[in-house]
């Protein structure tokens, strides 16, 4: 149990940051309040350094022994992706919060009341949902596993709640919670049926016991495929993939731009490691065996069309946080290219991926929430029309950001998708590749548009008034993510390996081990 | 070294402008354009591939090397003369939007530096992905030269020509991604390197997996040629782009498109190439007929030109699929051609519109009483392109379609075409002087007609920066029309390298289609 303990130092260092944030937000002072969001800023650093302290050669023991998980070094690369896009998350949101408060204030709607004038809590959910993300990855067994997705998920909630003065925040809120409910009844569900299925909840007794009923009867039973088929249902919720999208448009466009930035990437990299960890329960691993047919061909339907559905719903939309939303839908849909490629070049791809999209849609989402168009945020995508003649930087960060999502060389959005196309067309899903190439040409008339009306457009009477808000934090996160995603591909040789080395099985790390002795 | 400082020069001086006020913009695009075609001058004089084939210009550096991903550059003699092609034609495109172009200089300057080093990397690469990366890449500046610097319907012309390439280009990358993969399943380790994959391909590979690649890459560089029927997003993209965007899209640009069949498809799929050659020559002869025809009925001079260019490179597709060294050789001599004669009736009609404002043939007319110079030119370089016996046009023309002849014999290179193709695709030369004649007729003779109340600062005639554009690419036209001899012997040994391995891939098909092995 120690050596269990010692693989979770980062997730604790979470925890405690957390703790220190809610104790620290209730303080008298506001000079300490106000300090809050340089705290989170050092915890998730201290988690980052504890993370290269704990995952090192010597801790194999930890990671092969009694109730290992799956995939033991996940967090290898799943805590550093977090954290670099944590911290611009950060950025992005350092102190808007106190600004919903002063607005609500200023408009008379409540009376100033110094206590609440600095909300230190948001930092709290913020840390929280951070470290449910990295505890995904951590998970030995199905209660652990459920009990982090919704340690993901439950902040979140109230962080869409608290994003606005605004009824639209708080419907949003509503409908994301009792959507996410539903979806995690099904998971659950879907997780009492392997038990049911294997007897045990421990991961990897259920690897063992599904991989010696598919030795004797060459199938896994159909109540684990069951089992499989709700979990991967209800884990799309967290991806917003195609059957569990729909609320992504209407959260995404209700929650402050901020918060957007979040949900775009936290719930949705939750999902993507629990759906690997689910998945790799069927013994499937680089060397060999495959999916149980009716989960693959699952799979396959959602990818598509959550690809197609996401981006031509993104193509019809005017707004432009609801196609952000959209297009983060068929974002899941690529991914979901990489987890069907499998253990091996496929999860690791989607690290690769999951760093690079979380970067660019922070970025966009950075953008808007640094402009304003009167009191209210940016809304209409024309609103954008001539940015670059007031604002050249913001201009350029969103259509250097459009372009890494659309997956333009030679940005760092271009070499996640590679990495997942040959992922895709090495596991032989060359059908699956066109298709998602068919998308991306589709996904590049919307977000030419972002990259377009910024540089190209001439401003209109309303895109005249855009203003930039008065504070800095989104500007610095819109610039340093635009930086990321052009500098990054420079050290991909680094960036790929370190992701190789995190999806290694328990199996191969266990081999290893008895190798090197 | 070379190779790597043709690419590094423009990018570097992309860079300079973004940090030098607007006002030093023009001159510093001015001297890294120079300097580039400087570079590429001393790369061609050193480079001693010219005849015999093999390689030049070479670098290597690792990228990837858990992918095989390396940063790998060189040229043979065909891709040496593209590369002098477009870093001549870049000084040019500079000294042409002196006056054109009067805002946001910087950026303008810039994308044009950036799209010089993008398209010089297409013809230097010899690794799929810096090839993949550049063919993109180009697309980004020529998006930007368009939408912002275009006219009228700019925004609907820049997002068309995008969409239709970058579609494209997604599919060829698909198939190309399947030949790695099956490479490295045979070999054991990934490599992008283009010779080893094409080696690869045409050998490893079934003709039923070969036919589907060649759809692929055909999705890709078809559009970019563009072929017959993936051309539409051409005739807008040059109408609304500004002059040096259209001459740099109709003199290199396009050129990627055939270098791609040229450096991809013709060595990596020879079976389904052979057994598709002729549904290739009939989609071509097509768009070299349907888009003259096109181009008769026009009354906008630029639209014209710019359909004319669906119908040349119709030429020059003919005369890649022939499969024999005199089409090839035609096919690469008529990208250099056309890229000297289009472009510089691009750069024409860009004065005519800097004086006038319009391009509509019915409100211009007659100007070789106001623009004696001018009209001189024009009347030369529509001679070129029609391919008047003695300038450059002629020689290429000629040759892709003695190559297309001679594809249905049974010589030492046989073929898959034939005379009839050759004989049908020829009536595109008798309507490519019909159009551009009556263009002529219409513009330079005639009384004198001009739109009324126009109002240009610019002299009357041409002024002696826009005679020194010119000049170059009638002496161009000239050199190549006299002695065509220097560029068809200089290509030679790359040309039978490419077309090694066809002799017997055409055979073997020949026989099992009919025993006799002839053709009718």
């Amino acid at each position: 149990m120690t050596d269990r303990l010692w693989l979770l130092i980062p997730e604790l260092v979470l925890l405690a940051g957390a703790v220190s944030c809610a104790i620290l937000g209730v303080s008298r002072s506001v000079a300490i309040r106000r300090l809050l969001p340089a705290a989170t800023v050092v915890t998730l650093l201290v988690a980052l350094a504890a993370s290269v302290f704990v995952y090192v050669p010597g801790a194999v023991e930890a990671a092969t022994g009694p109730g290992a998980v799956p995939l033991p070094w996940l967090g290898r690369a799943v805590i550093p992706i977090t954290v670099v896009v944590g911290l611009v998350l950060v950025l992005v949101q350092a102190g808007f919060v106190d600004r919903v408060y002063e607005m609500a204030v200023a408009s008379g709607r409540t009376t100033f009341d110094p206590l609440r004038s600095a909300r230190g809590e948001y930092y709290v959910f913020f840390l929280l949902s951070m470290a449910g993300l990295m505890l995904t990855c951590a998970a030995p067994d199905l209660i652990w596993l459920f009990l982090a997705l919704e340690l993901t998920s439950l902040p979140t909630y109230v962080m869409v709640a608290m994003s606005r003065d605004d009824r639209r925040a708080q419907e949003a809120a509503m409908k994301y919670f009792y959507l996410g409910a539903m979806s995690a009844a099904m998971f659950l569900f879907g997780f009492a049926l392997l038990y049911g299925a294997t007897g045990t909840m421990v991961l990897g007794d259920m690897q063992a016991v599904l991989a010696g009923r598919m030795a004797d009867t060459g199938s896994i039973g159909s109540l684990a495929v069951i089992g499989l088929l709700l979990s991967v249902l209800g884990i799309g919720f967290k991806l917003a993939a195609v059957p569990m999208h729909l609320y992504a448009p209407d959260v995404y466009e209700g929650a402050a731009a901020q918060v957007t930035a979040f949900l775009g990437f936290v719930p949705k990299a939750s999902g993507a490691i629990a759906l690997m960890l689910i998945l790799s329960l069927t013994g499937w691993t680089e060397e060999g065996g495959s999916l149980p047919p009716a989960v693959l061909i699952t799979l396959w339907l959602m990818a598509v069309l959550t690809m197609t559905l996401g981006n031509i719903g993104a193509l019809l939309q005017s707004n432009v946080k609801r196609m952000l939303a959209y297009s983060s839908i068929s974002h899941s849909g690529y991914m979901l290219i990489g987890i069907i490629a499998g253990p091996g070049a496929g999860f690791a791809a989607v690290l690769v991926y999951l760093l690079a999209y979380g970067l660019g849609n922070t970025a966009t989402f950075a953008v808007l929430a640094s402009l304003r168009a009167g009191d209210h945020e940016v809304e209409s995508i024309d609103d954008l029309a001539g940015l670059r003649e007031k604002h050249p930087g913001l201009a350029w960060a969103m259509a250097i950001s459009a372009g890494s999502l659309l997956g333009f060389p030679p940005l760092m959005g271009f070499w996640g998708k590679l990495l997942l196309f040959i992922a895709g067309v090495a596991s032989g899903h060359l059908v699956l590749i066109v298709i998602a190439g068919i998308n991306s040409a589709i996904s590049a008339w919307y977000y030419l548009r972002l990259v377009a009306l910024p540089l190209t457009g001439t401003p209109s009477s309303t895109s005249g008034s855009i203003e930039r808000r008065p504070y800095e934090g989104p500007r610095m996160a819109a610039v340093a993510c635009t930086v990321l995603l052009i500098c990054l591909p420079l050290l991909l040789g680094s960036i790929m390996s370190q992701a190789s080395d995190a999806v290694v099985t328990v199996d191969e790390l266990r081999n290893s081990a008895g190798v090197d002795e | 070294m070379l190779s790597v400082l043709l690419m590094v020069v423009p990018l570097a001086g992309a860079i300079v402008i973004m940090l030098a006020p607007a006002r030093a913009a023009r001159g510093i695009a001015m001297i890294a354009t120079l300097a580039g075609a400087g570079i590429a001058v001393a790369a061609a004089t050193n480079f001693d591939g010219w005849g015999t084939g093999g390689w030049g210009l070479e670098f290597q550096s690792e990228l990837l090397p858990t992918l095989g991903i390396t940063l790998t550059l060189g040229a043979d003699s065909v891709s040496l003369m593209l590369i002098l092609l477009t870093a001549l034609l870049m000084p040019l495109a500079v000294l042409g939007s002196w006056t054109a172009v009067t805002t946001r200089l910087r950026e303008y300057y810039g994308w044009m530096l950036v799209l010089s080093t993008a398209m010089i990397g297409v013809f230097l690469a010899r690794d799929l992905l810096v090839f993949y990366i550049c063919f993109e890449f180009t697309l980004v500046p020529m998006y930007f030269l368009i939408a912002i610097y275009g006219s009228g319907n700019r925004a609907w012309a820049s997002l068309k020509f995008f969409i239709y390439t970058f579609l494209g280009s997604l599919i060829a990358l698909a198939g190309l991604l399947y030949v790695v993969w099956q490479h490295a399943a045979v070999a054991g380790a990934w490599s992008f390197s283009i010779p080893e994959l094409a080696a690869f391909a045409s050998t490893g590979l079934t003709s039923v997996e070969q036919a589907w690649i060649l759809l692929a890459l055909m999705a890709g560089f078809a559009v970019k040629i563009p072929l017959f029927p993936v051309h539409t997003w051409l005739p807008l993209a040059h109408t609304e782009a500004p002059t040096a965007g259209s001459v740099l899209l109709a003199g290199v640009l396009l050129k990627l498109g055939t270098y791609g069949l040229y450096r991809f498809v013709l060595p990596m799929v020879p079976a389904a190439v052979v057994e598709w050659a002729p549904l290739i020559a009939v989609l071509s002869i097509i768009g070299i007929l349907y888009a003259a025809l096109i181009c008769w009925v026009q009354t906008d001079v630029k639209k014209l030109v710019a359909y004319s260019s669906v119908s040349h490179l119709g030429f020059c597709v003919l005369g890649l699929v022939a499969l024999n060294p005199l089409g090839l050789q035609g096919s690469v001599l008529y990208m250099i051609n056309h890229g000297l004669s289009t472009g510089a009736l691009f750069f024409l009609i860009g004065m005519m519109y800097e004086r006038y404002h319009t391009r509509d043939m019915g409100q211009v007319g007659g100007l070789a009483s106001k623009m004696p110079v001018w009209s001189c030119f024009m009347v030369f370089f529509v001679l070129a392109s029609v391919g008047l016996p003695g300038l450059n046009g002629f020689v290429s023309e000629f040759l892709c379609l003695i190559g297309t002849f001679a594809a249905g014999g049974s010589g030492a290179y046989p073929g898959v075409l034939g005379p009839w193709l050759a004989a049908i695709a020829a009536i595109g030369m008798i309507f490519a002087a019909m159009y551009l004649l009556i263009m002529v007729g219409k513009i330079v003779f005639g009384t004198l007609r001009e739109p009324p109340g126009h109002a240009s600062d610019m002299p009357s005639d041409l002024n002696f920066r826009e005679i020194v554009v010119l000049v170059p690419l009638a002496i161009g036209c000239i050199l190549l029309g006299v002695q065509p001899d220097l560029a068809i012997h200089a290509m030679e040994g790359a040309v039978a390298d490419t077309l090694s391995a066809y002799p017997d891939v055409v055979t073997g098909v020949l026989n099992s289609v009919s025993p006799q092995g002839a053709t009718p």
